[in-house]
């Protein structure tokens, strides 16, 4: 019995309405916190999105409700366009931090990376709380930054200084509202940081008797990379985050060189550099969107697996590429600045591991393929997210191509084009993952089932309508349409507007569309048919538990693991062996 | 009869003379030398506007009149008004235009608190942007069709320049004053500031590349005073 | 439902496809002397990326039409030899393209930021503030005045900040909205930035530079046609990044000599 010493309760179920769904440190319902603020931040930033889509294609609209929320940003309900500019902002900032970096992470991640192995709950129950709350605590400054000053900051997702650092002489956007958004990111580093502290120490030293690292799912070896990649790269952006404040309200000049006139007033900086802010930035940002990817590109695999009843081809190939993606991730950060003006000798620095960098993707994709041929798929709704996910990554990740060669990042940087491929990547692709996961797990989280009519309908709509959204975005880039512009007035882009026209309505069509994914996620919580403990045959540790799992996860039983995450594919009528079925006789594991 | 008719003649004088209002100060303002040679306007980042100037409007630094006189002139009680004493905001809005990417009219000189009633009038947006130092600082976008801006000061600062953040020639002044004791110059020179109580004042001149001039004067209880000030022209780089 | 799938992946990767094709929305004729091979490479890119993007989708397509579970208990198949034709097929695949494209485009990118402008070519300094760009001459004397941020006053149009009043070199100093260029030689434009970041793009010439403050930086290239194109910015530099824009004319070299003289009567 030694092995309890390893499976020693970690702390006693508590009483009371706070503790057990407010402040509580039980992984499953800070998951779940992290699952709802995902949510919450996904709508914010999807209206966000509409009213910056409406806004391109019908810029003299009178939208009254707007005017009353903002005068300031839209007076008589016409959007000016620094308004514009701080929709925009926010709502690449909630996409990529609240939704893509929270959801497939710190949701799924904690829910099921201590089931998965095995264990009864994360290393540090305490700090993953505080990791919680301290990501809830830095979204209240980023949506207060509506309401104070002369609005939300304006400069984009990357905030790149001087804009970002001088403060209000550069325009409006750039005062309080700056602020708040510095102190917002700077607080989700810190929950990123204590939260993949957690995630690491968890994977490495909870795992149950049985689990080695090669038989661990490989959501789990997901969660765990990514865990790493936040670890190193959040550090970076927290020190950023740090010194831009310094320069916007301590008078120092980090990122700020001198001679500068901004509203013809000569600034009191010199000696600083703009760039770098970029490459600090980009050398967190560029994990960042490995991180935004890598837990979807698990989900995908696993649940894959499970729906094609099949191993997934090349595990040990799987697990090296993911390593490897990783890894290589922390050396491109460059190629966001091969036109920055840094020095244009290093332009193939960045190339060369960039492009290098499809290897492992192309090995990922051709795994993918190669455990759909030859399967018997089980097309529920999250197989279809998953097949989704392998056409949208094969769209997304081909634009990379171009993207990474200097020469050709001369003619497409900062065009529709960068916007077609970062969009297909994270914002569908990965999204599919958080939805293969959510539709997937929802029966182990609630005990039931989502309704699997309405799931098609809202994969068909999001799917089709998402390549109606971004594939044209390709077009518009190689036609050379300039992006972060509030309006196309004067210029060669003006023709483009029809174009636009396709975009907004397909981008409208698809928001309401996810609408009928709320209602069928809420709706399901208690009404949803009821799920036994594995509807989906499924393999992993938490399909051995009851659903939902028991507060110390297995109840008074320590699983113990025979066998691999992938064991299908044994025809006849039980086509698969759990991970925690007893060993078979005569088969190596 | 002769006295009758003295008499009407007497009402006549006395009717008329109650129409001249006690105390107006009006003059021209005029330069000394050559006007300097005004740069024309590159207008060619917004062809909407460029179109509207054929011949490209020239800048605004000095606009001299026929015969020497200086257009754009903020004439204005500086010394001589009682301590303490205050007066009333006057209701009408003053109004400022935003057409054919230039300001209309250049050089405003309102009350504090008096509403002042920006309209963007041009088919692309504007940003007015009034540097105060005194009053609050602040930084508005106008796209077209957009409602009019209100905004008041609330303390004299004379003067305060407005910038437009997206078209970088567009130049404007503000004036802000606690009196109401004050004129802007027009595209003759003339200026007229009405109303002002019997005493002895400084009236200054300001002119935006040429600074100040300032003179004394004695207004009377009633009947006009004439006044006229002179800059010496330099050149504009 | 996987048939639909299968049908509506094919669908989707042939009216896409057939947009790139059909260059239904396409890259503007080039006008600068490395569009030529910047295009060639481009065309290859395409090429390779395209035949990715067909066969992939294409393949994903026929799997999942093909391999549904038919309820019949048959066992699935397991691909031949694993996952080493995956790995050995990205790694061969990948490992060409890359060799091939990073050598084909070193040369463009080496004309663009390796190679020096020669003496003669034209120089112009550009000042990029929000939210409009200014183009400065030397003028006659070949010279070109210095820039004194205290003495910048766009009020007076002087976007530079020249001291005309003491400094001999920057009198004949011609200031412009507008960038006129002549044809068929290299022109080099050093970006100076007033304010914040900006940048410098003619979709036309294939050029595309940031500017950044602190930093001047030179770019040099040749326009072969003579046009009016658009210099826009694609740089976030505030409220009116979008508006912000200048003309750039390629003329002829009597035309621009002749612009130029107007030009400087107009200072």
């Amino acid at each position: 019995m030694s092995d309890a010493a390893v499976h020693a309760h970690q702390h006693t179920e508590p009483t009371g309405f706070i503790r057990k769904y407010i402040f509580s440190m039980d992984h499953k319902v800070i998951g779940r916190q992290y699952y709802y603020l995902a949510l919450f931040s996904v709508f914010i930033g999807m209206i966000l999105s509409w009213l910056v889509r409406f806004h391109l294609v019908w810029p003299a609209a009178h939208i009254p409700l707007l005017g009353k929320l903002s005068p300031n940003g839209a007076p008589g309900g016409v959007m000016t366009p620094e308004y514009y500019l701080s929709l925009l902002t926010i709502h690449g900032t909630i996409m990529v931090f609240f939704v893509l970096t929270t959801a497939p992470q710190g949701a799924f991640g904690n829910i099921f990376l201590p089931i998965e192995i095995g264990a009864e709950d994360m290393a540090f129950p305490l700090l993953n709380m505080l990791s919680f709350w301290t990501t809830f605590a830095a979204l209240i400054p980023l949506l207060l930054s509506f309401f104070v000053g002369d609005g939300p900051p304006i400069s984009g997702w990357t905030a790149y200084p001087p804009l970002s650092a001088v403060g209000s002489d550069a325009g409006p956007g750039l005062g309080t509202g700056q602020t708040l958004w510095v102190i917002s990111i700077f607080l989700f580093t810190v929950a990123s940081l204590i939260g993949s502290i957690n995630f690491i120490a968890t994977t490495l030293d909870l795992r149950t008797k049985g689990m080695s690292m090669m038989r661990l799912p490989i959501t789990v070896w997901a969660w765990f990379i990514t865990a790493i990649l936040s670890l190193l790269s959040f550090a970076v952006l927290s020190t950023a985050c740090v010194v831009l404040l310094l320069d916007r309200l301590g008078g120092t000049s980090f990122f700020i060189p001198g001679g500068l006139v901004i509203s013809d007033k000569l600034q009191p900086h010199s000696g600083g550099s703009p760039l770098l802010w970029q490459h600090l930035f980009w050398f967190f940002g560029h994990p960042e969107v490995y991180i935004a990817i890598l837990p979807s590109m698990g989900i995908i695999s696993h649940v894959l697996s499970t729906m094609a009843r099949k191993p997934i081809l090349g595990y040990r190939a799987a697990v090296y590429c993911l390593c490897s993606l990783g890894f290589l991730s922390f050396t491109v950060w460059g190629h966001h600045m091969f036109l920055s003006g840094m020095s244009p000798y290093s332009a193939f620095t960045f190339s060369v591991p960039t492009l290098a960098i499809t290897i492992p993707s192309a090995i990922m994709t051709l795994l993918w393929l190669g455990t759909i041929w030859g399967a018997k798929l089980r097309f529920t709704t999250p197989c279809m997210f998953c097949l989704g996910f392998v056409s949208l990554f094969i769209s997304g990740g081909l634009s990379g191509f171009f993207l990474a060669q200097p020469t050709l990042d001369v003619y497409l940087h900062a065009t529709y084009f960068v916007v077609a491929h970062f969009h297909l990547v994270m914002g569908v692709a990965s999204m599919f993952g958080i939805f293969a996961g959510t539709y997937y797990w929802f029966p182990k989280i609630y005990g039931r089932l989502m309704s699997d009519s309405l799931g098609k309908l809202h994969f068909w709509i999001t799917f089709v309508g998402a390549y109606c959204i971004f594939m044209p975005m390709h077009y518009l880039g190689l036609a050379g349409n300039v992006r972060r512009y509030a309006g196309f007035v004067d210029n060669y882009m003006t023709g483009l507007i029809p174009v636009h026209r396709f975009i907004t309505v397909s981008a409208l069509t698809v928001g309401a569309a996810q609408f009928i994914f709320l209602f069928n996620f809420l709706w399901s919580i208690k009404h949803g048919k009821v799920a036994g403990d594995n509807p989906w045959e499924s393999t992993s540790l938490e399909w051995s538990t009851s659903s939902p799992p028991p507060f110390n996860n297995f109840g008074d039983r320590i699983p113990i693991v025979n066998h691999g995450p992938y064991e299908y594919g044994l025809g006849g009528d039980r086509d698969f062996v759990m991970q925690d079925d007893p060993a078979l006789p005569a088969t190596r594991s | 009869m002769q006295h009758k008719h003295s008499f009407l003649v007497a009402l006549a004088v006395f009717a008329l003379s109650s129409f001249v209002s006690a105390g107006d100060v009006s003059g021209t303002v005029k330069f000394d030398g050559t006007a300097p040679h005004m740069k024309p306007i590159d207008m060619a980042k917004e062809p909407v506007c460029q179109k509207e100037h054929n011949p490209p409007v020239a800048i605004q630094a000095v606009v001299p009149g026929p015969n020497n006189t200086l257009d754009n002139v903020l004439v204005y009680v500086s010394k001589g008004l009682p301590a303490g004493k205050t007066y009333p905001t006057p209701g009408q809005p003053v109004t400022f235009d935003q057409h054919g990417c230039m300001y209309n009219p250049h050089v405003t000189a309102l009350m504090v608190n008096q509403d002042f009633h920006v309209t963007n009038s041009d088919p692309v947006a504007h940003n007015i942007h009034p540097l105060a130092k005194v009053n609050k600082e602040w930084n508005k976008s106008q796209p077209p069709g957009s409602a009019p801006i209100d905004a008041k000061f609330d303390k004299p600062e004379i003067t305060i320049p407005i910038k437009c953040n997206i078209h970088p020639w567009m130049r404007g002044y503000l004036a802000v004053f606690d009196h109401p004791y004050f004129a802007v110059s027009d595209a003759d020179g003339k200026f007229t500031i009405k109303g002002l109580p019997a005493g002895h004042y400084t009236i200054t001149a300001w002119q935006e590349s040429w600074g100040e001039q300032t003179a004394e004067i004695d207004v009377p209880a009633s009947g006009a005073k004439t006044l006229d000030l002179t800059f010496k022209a330099r050149p504009v780089y | 439902m996987g048939r639909a799938f299968a049908v509506v992946v094919i669908l989707i990767t042939l009216v896409s496809a057939y947009f790139f094709a059909a260059h239904t929305w396409w890259l503007p004729d080039g006008a600068s002397s490395h569009a030529p091979a910047l295009d060639e490479q481009f065309k290859s890119t395409f090429l390779e990326a395209g035949l990715a993007f067909v066969l992939s989708q294409i393949l994903l397509g026929i799997f999942v039409w093909k391999y549904r579970d038919k309820g019949d208990g048959a066992k699935p198949k397991l691909f031949p030899g694993g996952a080493k034709g995956p790995v050995l097929t990205a790694f061969i695949l990948v490992g060409v393209e890359l060799v091939g494209l990073e050598l084909m485009g070193s040369k463009v990118w080496a004309q663009l930021y390796y190679q020096q402008p020669p003496a003669d070519a034209v120089k112009v300094y550009v000042s990029a503030e929000q939210f409009a760009y200014y183009f400065r001459y030397p003028g006659p004397d070949g010279k070109f005045g210095g820039m004194h941020p205290d003495k910048i006053d766009v009020s007076t149009e002087n976007f530079f900040g020249l001291d005309k009043e003491n400094d001999v070199d920057a009198r004949d100093d011609i200031v412009t909205g507008t960038l006129a260029i002549p044809v068929n030689r290299p022109v080099e434009l050093i970006l100076h930035a007033k304010d914040v970041n900006h940048s410098f793009y003619v979709p036309e010439m294939r050029i595309q530079q940031d500017f950044v403050p602190g930093i001047e930086i030179p770019i040099h290239f040749t326009p072969t046609k003579i046009g009016d194109y658009q210099i826009v910015c694609t740089q976030l530099c505030g409220l009116g990044h979008y508006s912000m824009k200048a003309p750039l004319k390629v003329l002829s070299q009597p035309d621009y000599d002749k612009w130029l003289l107007e030009q400087a009567a107009n200072q």
